[in-house]
């Protein structure tokens, strides 16, 4: 199918991009995602405003211990390395088994999160690694927590005037220890459980299970799961309304995966 | 038959010539092809199952643009009948008349200068319509009381076929048997490339001219001459390259019909492609089996007899040509497999449901039969406690019973089926297995083996009454005034290397290098008449023609040549390109030979045959009822008791294919079968709720085997000839689809044991597994 038609903008200003998704246009960015919805028609904006042309959009700047990451850093730049340190690692690996490379080519870190598929890698990612969300709108920037960001299917703590400027991380010591599990029917598949386990030493462990039907679930302290991963992981995955048998089971093991890639 | 003396014919893994086109992007297919003043076609498509349609309300200002059934008169229905007794014949117009009966079926065809303005008009047309109960299951289809899709039949059901061996007595007698009931998804073959349609009307030729992605283009010709109203000189087809046919490409198009209609009506050409969501929503179509299958066994594991009560699910309609009884009634027939089977009762039944037609898809029948005959086989052996393998070496046909008759009536033409077997047990290892089983791993290894029926012909296909038989199989060949050799055929080559395996041939035979020879197909003005490229028939069949074809020149060259070289036409030998005197090196090219023909005729002898260098020749083997390939296959898997996710960590396949035209293109055959076999076994479904709305509309939903998936399977041949074909080779197109499903699935079983769980229904997901895992820890 062909998408139906609609306006092209490309805005060259942050200000000028928040004032077109505030009358309505739709924000594209790598359109990996929005993309197979217009051509299967089940998105028909009237305009889409290209992102990809704003100042500032893509890239990585480090200051003050806090790396600010632009919403248009493609998947692919984080899997070459574009974040630096251990949190640049971490990140790498994940953005590696996003979907497949021309996906990642074109398919933005801001993009994925602010589309908020529950089985998309940045949203069970981020929230693990903890930091902010700048979002842009009117009244110019507003922090948003990560960990709260996503609110359900395709749903965000976005106003609806409002675009995903860049997410900050903290920078992570050498020691900080990560666990990353996730359940693909094949390579490049939206996965059907996600884990993540950051551990960074003389801080409280963190957990997430995504690619649930809804928001993430984050584990703000998760050093009951690290102690008990059995079953820790079982109690948790017991507490998400909705799951068939087989996805409890997967979405249980993803956990323990999880812990066991942080040990 | 060997004119070759430098490596290049029958046997060698030459390069396929026609890469070159496509690895650097200049194949051309359909949606490669414009025309001048050219529209593009979007359909309007039925969003329910079934319903009775009132009418379309087209959008204002485009009534012109948008056609029903009523606007284009003159169209015939599409009817693919049967001889065989019972068969209900369904009418299927090439728009919809007063009944849909499936999701995406075709409405009305709206016309634009871009397929995007003319999806608009799709989308502003409004539908009045009575939606009626849909019959997706097939199972309920038949029960008393269901709605009736096709209402002047007494029965959702396009035919029903039963043997009645007596196997009453079997209880008493046999030292074990099980049942099974097993079940295979319905699928959706999704070639790289879809459907594509360019009409145009040629004024000049009276003759309209359907670029069409087919395998079959002789076919197709018929069919649409007969539902336009033409005679068969007014319709020419060119099927240009095709981007994957597997069955799917094999069958009449509503769409051609309209495209054609179409173009003839607005005089402008006239185009339709066919787009990922029409092909997985409105194309889903094969596969779908349900088997309740009992077999008996002696104590060694012998065979007693296995009756089988089978289901198809056929769709709305009947498919032209091939019609919606090929899998069901085939069943039968197919069930004995490579084995001694004594006795066998079965009832088959192909229900017409509210879903789009089925197609015969590589395998046809064969992969869903071969699944259940080899699942059930595995848990014959559990309950006898014996081994997979030793179960089939009971009941494997003999290579001293060759050639074989079995209980149905089909004769194996030649091979050792137990050599296969042992060369597969011998490759794949079984003891680490069987360790790290006893060491608690959940592990196992399984094996299926099956022969495929092949290049069938007349014999065989008279008797289904089906809109085509085939019969002698025509190649022209024709040699070029500076040498090149065309050789003509009306099969299709998409993605088989028959560019090259024919080349091969004919350099086999008249020397001439394969690449002074350009094998022309794909277009029914250019090619003698052919049923075309499905079967697993064109190795042999257009092997074989071309073959006496090119015999049949190299005569008529040796006597010119002969004449040129002032010598009898008994002194000489054509070989390596050259007419050649027995008793010296003097020689003369065939190049020089053809130029004698067609501008020095000065110099030809009074005696010469007027019929010059251009040939046709038919050829048929005898006896025609098909090759039969054969192959083990033997897999080893490891099944994750978390997630139910299965991994294939070992494929062994020992294949005979007889001889093998070109061993490379072989195994590029049996490969290609791999990954589709093992989509069958383990991702491919298109299910459908009970509203009949088919459900995996994006390859995100239907998942289709990547590269990652497909294990570095090892291949090894043996090479039986086939006595009864040209150079001893047998079809072997479809066997790499054929083994897979029960091979994974008996590996699966085999990791289960332990546990004693069982996998039942195809593909075997990761729920699935999962669901077997628990069900037996309650």
């Amino acid at each position: 199918m062909k998408p139906a038609a609609f306006d092209y903008a490309r805005p060259k200003e942050w200000s000028e991009a928040v004032k077109l998704v505030g009358a309505g246009a739709r924000a594209g960015a790598g359109t990996q995602s929005l993309g197979p919805l217009l051509n299967l028609r089940l998105s028909q904006p009237s305009t889409i405003a290209d992102l990809r042309h704003l100042p500032n959009y893509a890239g990585v700047i480090v200051a003050g211990g806090v790396l600010r990451i632009g919403a248009g850093t493609t998947h692919a730049a984080i899997e070459d390395g574009a974040v630096p340190g251990r949190i640049g690692e971490i990140m790498a690996a994940v953005a590696r088994r996003i979907a497949y490379r021309p996906v990642r080519n074109r398919g933005t870190i801001g993009g994925s999160l602010a589309h908020a598929d529950p089985a998309a890698d940045w949203v069970a990612v981020l929230p693990a690694l903890g930091g902010t969300a700048i979002a842009f709108g009117p009244n110019g920037e507003r922090r948003l927590p990560l960990t709260g960001f996503v609110l359900g299917i395709f749903e965000t703590a976005l106003a609806p005037d409002e675009l995903l400027r860049a997410v900050e991380v903290p920078v992570l010591p050498a020691t900080a220890k990560w666990g990353h599990w996730k359940f693909c029917r094949k390579v490049g598949e939206f996965s059907k459980a996600t884990a993540c386990v950051l551990s960074v030493p003389g801080a409280k462990p963190r957990a997430v299970l995504a690619a649930l039907d809804g928001p993430p679930l984050v584990i703000e302290d998760a050093s009951a799961l690290l102690a008990d991963p059995v079953r820790e992981a079982s109690r948790v995955v017991a507490t998400v309304e909705g799951l068939s048998p087989w996805r409890r089971s997967v979405a249980e093991t993803a956990l323990r995966h999880a812990v066991e890639g942080a040990a | 038959m060997t004119a070759s003396s430098d490596g290049l014919g029958v046997g060698a893994s030459l390069r396929r010539k026609e890469d070159a086109r496509f690895l650097h992007g200049q194949g051309r297919f359909v949606g490669d092809i414009t025309r001048p003043g050219m529209l593009e076609v979007a359909f309007l498509r039925s969003p329910v199952a079934h319903a009775r349609l009132r009418g379309v309300t087209k959008p204002a200002g485009a009534e012109k643009r948008v056609f029903t059934l009523d606007d284009l008169p003159g169209m015939g229905t599409i009817r693919a009948n049967s001889a065989l007794p019972g068969f209900r014949v369904s009418e299927q117009p090439a728009l919809a008349k007063d009944k849909l009966r499936h999701v995406g079926e075709l409405i009305a065809a709206c016309v634009a200068e871009s397929r995007a303005a003319a999806e608009d008009l799709a989308a502003g047309c409004e539908l009045d319509y009575e939606t009626l109960p849909a019959i997706s299951d097939m199972r309920t289809a038949t029960a008393p009381g269901a709605a009736l899709l096709h209402e002047h039949w007494s029965m959702n059901a396009f035919l029903e076929t039963r043997r009645d061996d007596d196997v009453s007595g079997l209880d008493a007698i046999a030292a074990a048997k099980v049942t099974r009931t097993l079940k295979t998804s319905r699928q959706s073959m999704a070639p790289l490339e879809g459907r594509g349609v360019l009409a145009e009307w040629d004024p000049r030729l009276e003759q309209m001219i359907v670029t069409t992605s087919t395998q079959m283009p002789h076919v197709t010709k018929s069919g649409l001459a007969d539902c336009l109203g033409l005679d068969e000189g007014q319709v020419r087809i060119v099927s240009p390259d095709v981007g994957g046919g597997f069955g799917y490409k094999g069958i009449l198009l509503p769409e051609e019909i309209v495209c054609a209609t179409l173009a003839r009506k607005l005089g402008r050409p006239v185009r339709w492609l066919e787009d990922r969501f029409e092909q997985l929503s409105a194309s889903a179509n094969c596969r779908e089996h349900h088997y309740v299958l009992t077999a008996w066994a002696a104590k060694d594991g012998k065979l007693l007899g296995v009756e089988c009560e089978a289901i198809v699910d056929a769709g709305a309609y009947s498919s032209y040509p091939f019609g919606a009884c090929l899998e069901a009634a085939q069943v039968g027939s197919i069930l004995p497999g490579p084995y001694v089977l004594p006795l066998l009762r079965c009832h088959t039944v192909s229900a017409c449901t509210n879903k789009p037609p089925i197609l015969p898809y590589r395998g046809v029948a064969r992969t869903g039969v071969c699944y259940a005959m080899e699942t059930t086989l595995d848990a014959l052996a559990r309950k006898l406690k014996i081994t997979p393998q030793a179960i089939r070496f009971a009941n494997l046909v003999p290579p001293e019973a060759m050639p074989y008759r079995n209980l149905v009536g089909k004769v194996f033409d030649s091979g050792d089926y137990p050599e296969s077997l042992r060369r597969a047990e011998k490759a794949i290892d079984i003891a680490s297995v069987r360790k790290r089983q006893a060491a608690g791993e959940t592990v196992g290894v399984g094996f299926a083996t099956f022969c495929e029926q092949g290049a069938h012909g007349t014999s065989v296909y008279h008797a289904w009454g089906i809109p085509f038989v085939p019969g002698y199989e025509q190649s022209s060949v024709r040699l070029t005034p500076d040498g090149v050799l065309e050789v003509r055929v009306g099969v299709h080559n998409h993605g088989q290397g028959m560019e090259t395996t024919l080349s091969q041939v004919a350099h086999e035979v008249l020397g001439i290098h394969p690449d002074r020879v350009r094998v022309v197909h794909g277009d029914t003005a250019l090619t003698p008449y052919s049923t075309g490229t499905w079967g697993s028939r064109a190795g042999v069949m257009a092997g074989g023609a071309v073959a006496e074809a090119c015999r049949q020149l190299s005569v008529r060259v040796a006597a010119i040549g002969a004449a040129l070289l002032q010598v009898a036409k008994d002194d000489v030998v054509v070989e390596d390109g050259k007419v050649r005197r027995k008793d010296g090196d003097s020689s003369v090219s065939i190049a020089d030979v053809a130029r004698t023909w067609y501008r020095a005729p000065q110099n030809l002898p009074p005696d010469v045959d007027k019929g010059g260098l251009e040939i046709t020749a038919g050829y048929r083997p005898d006896p025609d009822t098909g090759t039969h390939s054969y192959a083990a296959h033997a897999v080893v898997a490891r099944v994750d008791t978390d997630t139910g996710e299965v991994v294939l960590e070992d494929y062994v396949i020992v294949e005979d294919g007889g001889k093998l035209l070109n061993p490379m293109i072989v195994d590029g055959q049996v490969l290609g079968g791999l990954a589709q076999g093992i989509g069958t076994a383990l991702y491919e479904e298109m299910p459908y709720d009970a509203d009949g709305q088919p459900l995996a509309a994006t390859l995100a939903d239907y998942l289709l085997p990547g590269s990652t998936d497909v294990p570095d399977v090892r291949l090894e041949h043996m090479e039986t000839l086939s006595p009864w074909t040209t150079f001893g080779q047998k079809g072997i197109g479809e066997s790499g689809a054929i083994g897979p499903p029960g091979a994974i699935v008996n590996a699966i079983n085999d990791a289960l044991a332990r546990i004693g769980a069982e996998v039942m229904d195809l593909p075997a997901t990761p729920e699935r597994v999962l669901a077997a895992i628990h069900a037996c820890r309650k």
